[in-house]
């Protein structure tokens, strides 16, 4: 049995995903990326495969993707998580034309042509306002675990009106609005609205078409999955797994890179660490 | 051959690198000896006008793009904004500023203070910029009007429009002269503009051939990375017999490439055929290139080609027999169509992408300057709806490296090229079954 892995070394957490020959995830794991981005992906990609003894000499490709892809200096070759995240998402969910992802410090839209190529993408600029980081700031200003945000939003009724554009002055906003007597999960479910309209914005410039994938760790988010819904006034693809999508997305390619070059188990280059 | 080839492939860079140094040593020449000097902007320069009279030229947008290109634009723009000036406003203007605060200190010379500052209304932030000066220097400052048409195709408007229009430009050229002759304190010579204007038409002639080359595959040079360097001559040397010879060379250079298949990448086969729409990223140039240049991306032509080269690209030519007249035509029609090549890009981009065989388009709104950056999305949106192309848009600034972040931008730029392989790949398999792959730099 020749086993593929992605590893995506993302802003704040990094994932590796293991596939078999048919492409079904077979290993994964999830970890905090921290200051050593090197670290990080050699132990996610030893979690995944220790996650079901999977042997490392069975990995015949492994493809790294996120901000730190070149970082994963066991893998064979890099590709970035746009491409890889369109990959995942139409393996996923066969369906998709266009994908969502808000990760850490980035929140994509990609217009996906069918088997998975991008064919238009659209990325938030030298801002985290409308990304995962912004819903970090807003749970440290209210004494949060990132966790509880998601079902303290869900209990809001009347969100209140998050202005600003900036993810650190929207600490102080969050603060003001609190002084002013709003209730918490008003204020976070504003939050919440506010992330999901940048991320309207990123959707409309590729276009809202037919199925739409919604990737990223935020994914985990309940009351951002259900803005997103509200917003788009359609149902959203995600699952349980949706946060490995970009792994998943290179996993795969390097399952392609073993079925076309034949590759041998052995010519991946082992983990020395 | 070998002989041939050593003299003329990137002749065209070495020559225009060498004419653009001296351009900068007559103008600190100048500024040593107190000579007269126009302030002029690359779009509707007129600087036919100005050479008649022998004055030396300044294009404040060229002087202020090399100190970004010579990485020193940021104390030149901090200095602007210790004296008020927003972080928004254009950081060529900011620039600028900061050269006259610092007496014309420039990383490439001197640059003199103007005697008379012309102008037109192609960009709206010129009025202000002229303004500045007048108020630093006392100087006439004159602006020339011309008439847009907020609409498509201006070079097929005709008739009585189109006659009472350049009789507009016109009048205000006829004043202009009276000007130029009291500042220059020299009489208007009309075969000296002749003279002048046969320079610029000899220019424009291979200026259009240059473009029109670039069509070959593979591509011959890089509309960004050598046409900047094109640009810089075909405006510092407009009018001249330098400047007119030079891009005749420049031809002959391009003829052979073509006839050797010569190209600027070290694997053409793997050539990435794409259009800039934009203006450069100077703070990091090189780079800026080489983050396309390394996937096998060259750009054949760039909307910056267009509407930045006063005119030339246009089918136009001066009439020698009324040349006041004719320049009135040539400034009225460059104008216009430098606003049209900036609003209605997309007609424009679809014709290139179909003559030159592109592959994408790279959109580059730059953030202190919203009149090259206006419609660009729009512009993106209706290029994917009628091409099978791809598209990337990527935002930094021309001047200001604050606003640059190469790891956000290579993460596009590489997403994009991953794009445009398995693009070749799907292409280049049309009706097999499967995915298409990605093959990583």
């Amino acid at each position: 049995m020749a086993y593929a892995a992605g590893v995506d070394v993302g802003s704040t957490q990094t994932k590796a995903v293991v596939v078999d020959e048919g492409g079904n995830i077979v290993g994964r794991s999830l970890l905090p990326t921290g200051a050593n981005v090197v670290q990080a992906a050699e132990h996610a990609f030893r979690q995944a495969l220790e996650s079901e003894n999977i042997p490392e000499s069975e990995v015949g490709f492994v493809v790294g993707t996120g901000y730190g892809r070149y970082r994963v200096e066991f893998g064979d070759t890099q590709i970035t998580e746009i491409v890889c995240h369109a990959r995942g998402a139409a393996h996923m969910f066969p369906g998709t034309e266009t994908v969502l992802d808000m990760g850490g410090q980035d929140t994509k839209a990609i217009k996906i042509r069918p088997g998975g190529d991008v064919a238009d993408f659209c990325m938030n600029d030298k801002c985290a306002a409308g990304t995962g980081r912004f819903l970090q700031s807003a749970a440290a200003a209210l004494d949060l675990d990132l966790g509880d945000l998601g079902p303290t939003a869900l209990r809001g009724q009347r969100p209140v009106n998050i202005s600003t554009t900036c993810t650190v002055f929207a600490e102080s906003e969050v603060l003001s609005w609190l002084a002013k007597g709003k209730k918490i999960e008003d204020i976070l479910l504003g939050v919440h609205r506010s992330i999901g309209s940048r991320s309207m914005a990123l959707l409309r410039r590729v276009g809202i078409e037919g199925e739409i994938t919604f990737t990223g760790g935020v994914t985990r988010n309940d009351a951002m999955v259900e803005v997103m819904k509200d917003m788009l006034g359609q149902e959203l693809n995600v699952s349980e797994e949706s946060h490995y999508i970009g792994a998943l997305g290179a996993a795969l390619f390097a399952l392609e890179r073993i079925s076309k070059s034949h590759t041998t188990p052995e010519a991946h280059s082992e983990v020395t660490a | 051959m070998t002989v041939v080839a050593n003299e003329l492939v990137g002749r065209g860079a070495r020559d225009g690198a060498r004419l653009f140094r001296e351009w900068f040593d007559e103008l600190t020449l100048a500024a040593q000896n107190q000579d007269k000097t126009a302030y002029v902007f690359v779009m509707g320069s007129l600087h036919e006008i100005i050479k008649t009279f022998d004055m030396h030229t300044v294009f404040p947008e060229i002087t202020s793009l090399q100190t970004a290109v010579r990485k020193v634009a940021d104390e030149y723009l901090s200095l602007a904004e210790d004296h008020g000036f927003s972080p928004d406003v254009c950081g060529y203007v900011k620039a600028d500023y900061a050269l006259q605060l610092r007496k014309g200190e420039h990383p490439m010379g001197t640059v003199p203070p103007p005697s008379i500052a012309v102008l037109t209304n192609a960009c709206n932030t010129y009025f202000k910029w002229a303004e500045m000066w007048e108020r630093m220097y006392d100087i006439p400052t004159i602006t020339v009007d011309v008439p847009g048409t907020r609409g498509l195709h201006a070079l097929d408007i005709s008739g009585a429009d189109k006659e009472r229009d350049q009789r507009y430009v016109l009048n205000q050229l006829k004043e202009l002269i009276g000007h130029l002759e009291e500042v220059s304190g020299k009489p208007f010579d009309i075969d000296r503009m002749r003279e002048v204007l046969e320079y610029t038409n000899r220019m424009g002639r291979a200026w259009r051939r240059v473009l029109e080359l670039n069509r070959s595959s593979p591509a011959v040079f890089d509309a960004m990375l050598e046409g900047t360097i094109y640009l810089g001559v075909a405006n510092a040397l407009r009018g001249t017999q330098a400047g007119a010879e030079y891009f005749e060379d420049l031809v002959e250079e391009m003829e052979y490439k073509v006839s050797q298949n010569l190209s600027p990448l070290v694997d053409h086969a793997q050539e990435h055929r794409l259009v800039f729409v934009g203006v450069p990223c100077y703070p990091i140039f090189r780079r800026f290139y080489q983050l396309f240049s390394e996937w096998g991306g060259i750009f054949v032509s760039s909307t910056y080609m267009w509407f930045a080269s006063g005119g030339l690209n246009l089918d136009f030519e001066y009439d020698l027999d009324r040349p006041l007249e004719s320049l009135a035509e040539g400034v009225l029609l460059s104008v216009r169509r430098a606003g049209e090549a900036m609003l209605f890009h997309d007609r424009t981009l679809l014709e290139a992408i179909d003559t030159f065989d592109v592959d994408g388009v790279v959109y580059h709104p730059i953030k202190s300057c919203r009149t090259v950056s206006t419609s660009l999305a729009d512009s993106r949106r209706a290029v994917l709806e009628e091409r099978d192309v791809l598209c990337l848009h990527i935002e930094s600034d021309m001047m200001d490296k604050r606003v640059v972040s190469e790891a956000q931008m290579k993460n596009r730029i590489d997403a994009f090229f991953e794009g445009l392989e398995s693009r070749r790949i799907r292409l280049g398999s049309a009706g097999a079954a499967g995915s298409a792959s990605i093959t990583t730099a």
